[in-house]
């Protein structure tokens, strides 16, 4: 493995970072300007929406029931097992169900995005767009940030409710909890912040996402060996964001809202 | 303490080109990283002629053509396409120009998603205001000049090598460009296939007598160029009788360590008491 300078090493994180900059101001200001490939959004949104809802479906599904499941053992030693609508219900709105539809989008997406545009690139396809006179940003990039963007708040909220279902069984079936009781604690323990809270995540994770994968496509290097690290790394790249984003995003809403 | 005098880096007063050049490189440097590429790169590329480039692997022939049309900017030196300094030109400024140049890739860079349809068709779709019945015609046109027809629905992993290059000759003369720029097109094929490139490459400047610069590391293919011409009767390329030249005027381009050591014509060519050159072409 070549050895780098650390002089290099913080030259190229510097580059790496305006590059990153420059990618994502311009994948939205292109929303603004012409032409706007609403047709190659619709796609991208059908790929990257429709594409991802068996794996959201399934894991919404899934972590709701776990934690219904992992949670009642403890609220039942206090006595407390109604609350496992509301415990359900908070957890997977304002953490859960945006964090692992983003992650899952993510690992599915990112690379999928990094392959495609990575491939692209290396066979001269990027600069044949150029030189037919085509924007590779507008015409590859925005599509697909605006179509994920878009896509990812609406698997939220799928994987929200499936979330709840998931609590509601393990509730009703294994813990004889009432159907009706556990959502009225579910949907009555919701305020604004934490729908706003849970709703403005997948945004931004969506943005996360598609620029990060469209980064690393756009800018890979060296073959197929290249296509492989860039849709590595857009995961890795992706996945560590989301966390970071989340956790600053939580931070900054509960200051902002006042949480107790 | 005295601050140093700011050095200031004025450029000459710009004298823009005479308009019947449409590529003029004036002084071209680029490295990439601490690797000199190019040192000093000047020509001048008339209207309506074809120019060959020539020289070994890594001396820069295709990031000529790349410098052409912006796709990469130099160091220093100026550069004029169809009339217009593109050296300093952002990204977003030179798309309209680029619509006005055909280019073939070196490994074709066809659209491996879209059909070859689609990619024919790529620029006039990108351009707008047109329906996809309406650039039928002049896929069709483009595609019977490669001899392609039966292709349109097939991808272009389907295709064999010399059938993706004559479908990225399609797609770069389907808008009858100003400028056609040729990327190695015949590097990879076997020499039947080649030939038939390079038949199509003279079919097109003495049809449509489009300027063009020729990267490529056969010299064969160059000199059949020089000593051939289309027959529009016979449909096929004809040798030029002995003594005539062609219509459409070829020159010869040799790089060596990043410098132009040759810039002449066929005849210069062979007559040239450059060592290295002679022993290039023998």
């Amino acid at each position: 493995m070549e050895l780098v300078s650390p002089a290099d090493l913080a030259k190229d994180t510097v580059q790496a970072v305006q590059d990153y900059t420059v990618l994502s101001v311009r994948s939205v200001g292109n929303l603004f300007r012409q032409p706007r490939y609403f047709a190659d959004m619709v796609y991208q949104a059908d790929l990257i929406g429709f594409g991802s809802l068996p794996i959201v479906v399934l894991t919404g599904l899934s972590i709701g029931a776990e934690l219904a499941l992992n949670s009642a053992n403890t609220l039942q030693r206090f006595g407390s097992l109604s609350l496992i609508g509301q415990l359900v219900s908070v957890g997977m709105v304002r953490e859960l169900g945006p964090i692992i539809t983003g992650l899952m989008v993510a690992g599915r997406n990112a690379s999928g995005m990094a392959s495609e545009l990575g491939s692209m690139r290396v066979t001269e396809q990027i600069d044949a767009m150029r030189a037919l006179g085509t924007d590779p940003m507008k015409k590859l990039v925005t599509p697909r940030v605006a179509a994920t963007v878009f896509m990812l708040f609406f698997l939220t909220i799928i994987s929200d409710l499936l979330g709840l279902f998931g609590g509601a069984l393990i509730s009703t079936l294994l813990y004889r909890m009432d159907w009706h009781q556990y959502w009225s604690t579910a949907w009555q323990i919701l305020v604004f912040q934490d729908v706003f809270m849970g709703l403005l995540k997948p945004v931004l994770f969506g943005f996360v996402i598609a620029t990060i994968g469209c980064y690393y496509g756009m800018t890979a290097r060296g073959g197929t060996q290249g296509v492989g690290r860039a849709t590595t790394q857009a995961v890795v790249a992706s996945s560590v964001l989301i966390l970071v984003v989340d956790l600053l995003v939580t931070k900054l809403l509960m200051t902002i809202f006042a949480y107790q | 303490m005295v601050a140093p005098p700011s050095v200031r880096t004025e450029r000459l007063p710009e004298t823009p080109p005479p308009a019947s050049y449409l590529v003029v490189f004036e002084d071209v440097v680029l490295a990439f990283e601490d690797t000199p590429v190019l040192n000093g790169i000047s020509f001048r590329l008339s209207k309506g002629e074809t120019k060959a480039i020539f020289g070994v692997a890594g001396s820069g022939k295709s990031t000529i053509l790349k410098l052409t049309l912006g796709l990469l900017k130099p160091d220093s030196g100026r550069i004029y396409v169809l009339g217009e300094e593109i050296t300093e030109r952002k990204e977003e400024d030179l798309f309209e120009l680029r619509r006005r140049i055909g280019m073939v890739f070196q490994e074709s860079a066809l659209f491996d998603s879209l059909t070859v349809r689609e990619n024919v068709a790529f620029r006039l779709l990108e351009e707008g205001n047109v329906s996809e019945e309406e650039v039928e015609q002049p896929v069709r046109e483009a595609l019977s000049f490669v001899e392609l027809e039966n292709t349109v629905d097939m991808y272009p992993s389907e295709l064999s090598g010399g059938m993706r290059r004559r479908v990225a000759i399609a797609r770069a003369i389907i808008t009858r460009p100003e400028l056609l720029l040729y990327d190695s097109p015949t590097g990879g094929l076997d020499p039947v296939t080649s030939t038939t490139i390079i038949e199509l490459i003279i079919k097109q400047r003495d049809v449509f007598k489009t300027s063009s610069l020729l990267v490529t590391h056969r010299l064969q293919d160059a000199f059949m160029m020089a000593t051939h011409y289309f027959d529009r009767k016979s449909n096929r390329m004809q040798p030029l009788p002995p003594g005539t030249q062609s219509e459409v005027p070829m020159g010869f381009l040799i790089l060596r360590d990043g410098k132009i050591i040759f810039d002449g014509s066929i005849g210069e060519l062979v007559h040239t008491q450059d060592e290295y050159i002679r022993e290039y072409i023998s």
